[in-house]
């Protein structure tokens, strides 16, 4: 185990994945400036032909990665802000996400879609989204969003040896963060969530960027006597239902914090699943932390405000530990 | 080859076989879709077919081609077989897309066909990917790409352009201009000459001012092939043609203000049909006579007629299959 930073894990990633493969290719905005430090050095290893700086053409890049993927090669499409996904949406809605289909299996889509999210650095209405939702709604694109340096990395690599599209979410800001990370050669499955601890009084399911704030709401509440159990989502479609609904039902009461507008959020999907499969199992209603439907200001006291916190994990948790069915 | 090449008897008549194979193609869809034996609606490209068959006639299956929602003739000058187009589209497991895709997806990647595309221009991104893939993979092959006038007024066409001239991409872009954009004429939402875009970013143009003479077509084929085989980036061929076809058919069922006059495709249909335009000029040469003509119009009936008969005689797919075809769900 070593420990890495957040984006030095996305990195090695992206490194022994290009190492392992000479089929994979990157291309994207500013990949060789890299402002994120996710795709930093690798022009100098792979050269140019490999790792291509491209025009700001998000439409033109996004369907692209479908003609390069279908000639045989494993395309790494780095789209600098999740935002761009709203403006390169043909190529990933009405392109990567049905081409297998239309053309009866005739193709895979080896295509890995990388974008950084979140608000909370005063970027603004338009290079703050989280738009989980828009991209799991569209079927055929598996997405991430992993929380971790660890996971980061694990998951990433399987992305780029998947044979199905992936949008991977790269938490924005959160690059330097610290994390022990496997010295070997490991990949995190996509599909599974990950139990972070166990407790008997209520469920704390985080993803991505909440996942921090998530796990310190329960060391408060641990202090406070409350047991919490903690899972990171990580794979937000397909979603391990199983896993989240056995977390959930260990409980009976359940908080889901996501940074997506609430309405159609990943949170109000889980909501969903749980309530259909485990409803003879919870206690409370299930309540959701998420940011309002409101685009994120410019002016952080503004923003802050809107967006999910530990005072509101512990707000929704307390409010689920003191409604409905008692013990 | 010189820049006025011009194709030999042999394969002027090739070029004929095509022609007709795609418009009997055309025809039959036309009346399968009046008859109702067609689940979705067609678009077809009767009285196109020179742009598809001259272009196509200097390809080589490990060329790609991206298409459009018109695109049975591209499908059809490709390689496509035709048995497995008529299945498709009659939504049979025999299509070549197992009847998933239907008239305005119908690829066969086994072709290098890379597929029709139901959104307008979508096939510009898709082929500048498949350029960048053919660069990548230096073996002389090349993609084009067809799109119509309609398409030329997405964003993506300069995008495309920006990204092959940059980096030299073997990419062939072919606006078959038709003259009309859905059910609007060209020029009330086009501006300028569309082959102009092109050479604002250097790429070097041809326009064929009659798309529906096949050899012009050829001619102008030629060169593009061979100028972007030798590695020297992209091209563009603007071919004039006329959309005989309604949008879609029986448009006139929801078409609520004319757009243009009986008189008008009447006129297209008689004085510029590039089948009769062919024959006459090859009898005018002394090339061939009737009777070799006539034997390619029925054997090309014949094929079609078969086709029909397979797309017929196809399986409906298993109500439950389109789950499975989504993902691969495999990893390398």
């Amino acid at each position: 185990m070593a420990r890495t930073r957040l984006i030095t894990a996305i990195n090695d990633a992206l490194r022994e994945e290009m190492e392992r493969d000479e089929k994979v290719i990157l291309f994207g905005e500013d990949v060789e400036a890299s402002i994120f430090g996710d795709t930093r050095g690798l022009i100098d290893l792979f050269g140019p032909r490999r790792v291509r700086n491209t025009p700001i053409s998000e439409n033109t890049l996004t369907g692209m990665t479908v003609g390069a993927a279908a000639s045989g090669y494993r395309v790494v499409l780095h789209l600098m802000f999740a935002n761009f996904v709203y403006t390169g949406m043909d190529g990933i809605a009405n392109q990567i996400a049905r081409a297998r289909l239309m053309s009866g299996a005739q193709i895979d889509l080896p295509i890995t879609i990388i974008a950084s999210y979140g608000g909370g650095r005063a970027n603004a209405a338009q290079h703050s989204d989280t738009p989980f939702s828009p991209v799991m709604s569209l079927g055929g694109i598996h997405v991430l969003a992993p929380s971790n340096p660890a996971d980061a990395k694990g998951l990433l690599k399987s992305a780029i040896r998947c044979n199905d599209p992936v949008i991977f979410f790269e938490p924005g800001g959160r690059g330097g963060e610290i994390g022990e990370v496997p010295d070997e050669d490991y990949l995190t499955p996509i599909g599974e969530a990950a139990v972070l601890r166990e407790g008997k009084d209520v469920t704390l399911i985080g993803m991505g960027s909440t996942m921090r704030m998530t796990i310190q709401a329960a060391d408060k509440l641990d202090k406070e006597g409350v047991e919490s159990t903690v899972v990171d989502v990580r794979s937000l479609a397909p979603l391990d239902e199983k896993t989240l609904c056995g977390a959930a039902s260990n409980t009976g009461r359940v908080v889901i914090v996501d940074e997506s507008r609430d309405r159609c959020s990943a949170a109000s999907q889980i909501a969903a699943i749980l309530a259909d499969r485990c409803f003879g199992y919870l206690r409370a209603p299930i309540k959701r932390v998420t940011t309002p439907d409101c685009s994120l200001p410019y002016a952080p006291a503004s923003e802050k405000y809107l967006l999910p916190s530990i005072g509101k994990v512990l707000a929704a948790a307390n409010v689920v530990l003191s409604t409905g069915e008692t013990r | 080859m010189k820049d006025n090449a011009s194709p030999d008897l042999s394969q002027c008549l090739d070029l004929l076989r095509t022609m007709y194979l795609i418009r009997y193609t055309e025809e039959q869809l036309a009346e399968d879709f009046a008859a109702g034996k067609t689940p979705g609606g067609v678009h077809l490209s009767t009285g196109q077919e020179a742009v598809a068959a001259g272009i196509c006639a200097h390809l080589t299956d490990q060329d790609q081609l991206a298409s459009n929602h018109r695109g049975h003739g591209h499908f059809i000058a490709k390689g496509g077989d035709p048995k497995t187009l008529f299945a498709e589209i009659y939504g049979k497991s025999e299509g070549i897309c197992r009847g998933m895709g239907g008239s305005m997806h119908v690829a066969d990647y086994s072709k290098g066909i890379i597929g029709a595309n139901g959104i307008v221009g979508a096939g510009l991104p898709i082929s500048t990917g498949a350029a960048l893939a053919d660069l990548l993979d230096d073996d002389g092959s090349f993609t084009v790409c067809i799109f119509g006038d309609g398409a030329s007024n997405q964003g993506v066409l300069q995008e495309s352009f920006n990204f092959a001239a940059l980096w030299k991409l073997p990419l062939l872009y072919v606006c078959e201009h038709n003259g009309f954009c859905q059910f609007s004429p060209a020029e009330t939402v086009t501006a300028g000459t569309i082959s102009d875009r092109a050479k604002a970013f250097g790429i070097p143009v041809k326009v064929v001012e009659e798309g529906n003479d096949v050899r012009a077509v050829w001619n102008a084929m030629a060169w593009a092939s061979e100028y972007i085989r030798a590695g020297n980036g992209p091209a563009f061929i603007e071919a004039r043609t006329y959309r005989i076809n309604n949008h879609f058919e029986r448009e006139h069922l929801v078409v609520q203000t004319p757009y243009r006059t009986r008189e008008e495709v009447e006129k297209m249909r008689q004085e510029r049909d590039p089948i009769i335009m062919l024959r006459q000029w090859m009898l005018n040469e002394n090339l061939t006579d009737e009777k070799v003509l006539s034997a390619i119009d029925k054997e090309a009936a014949r094929i079609i007629q078969e086709s029909v008969a397979f797309g017929e005689a196809g399986t409906v797919p298993p109500e439950n299959i389109g789950l499975e075809y989504m993902f691969a769900g495999t990893y390398n």
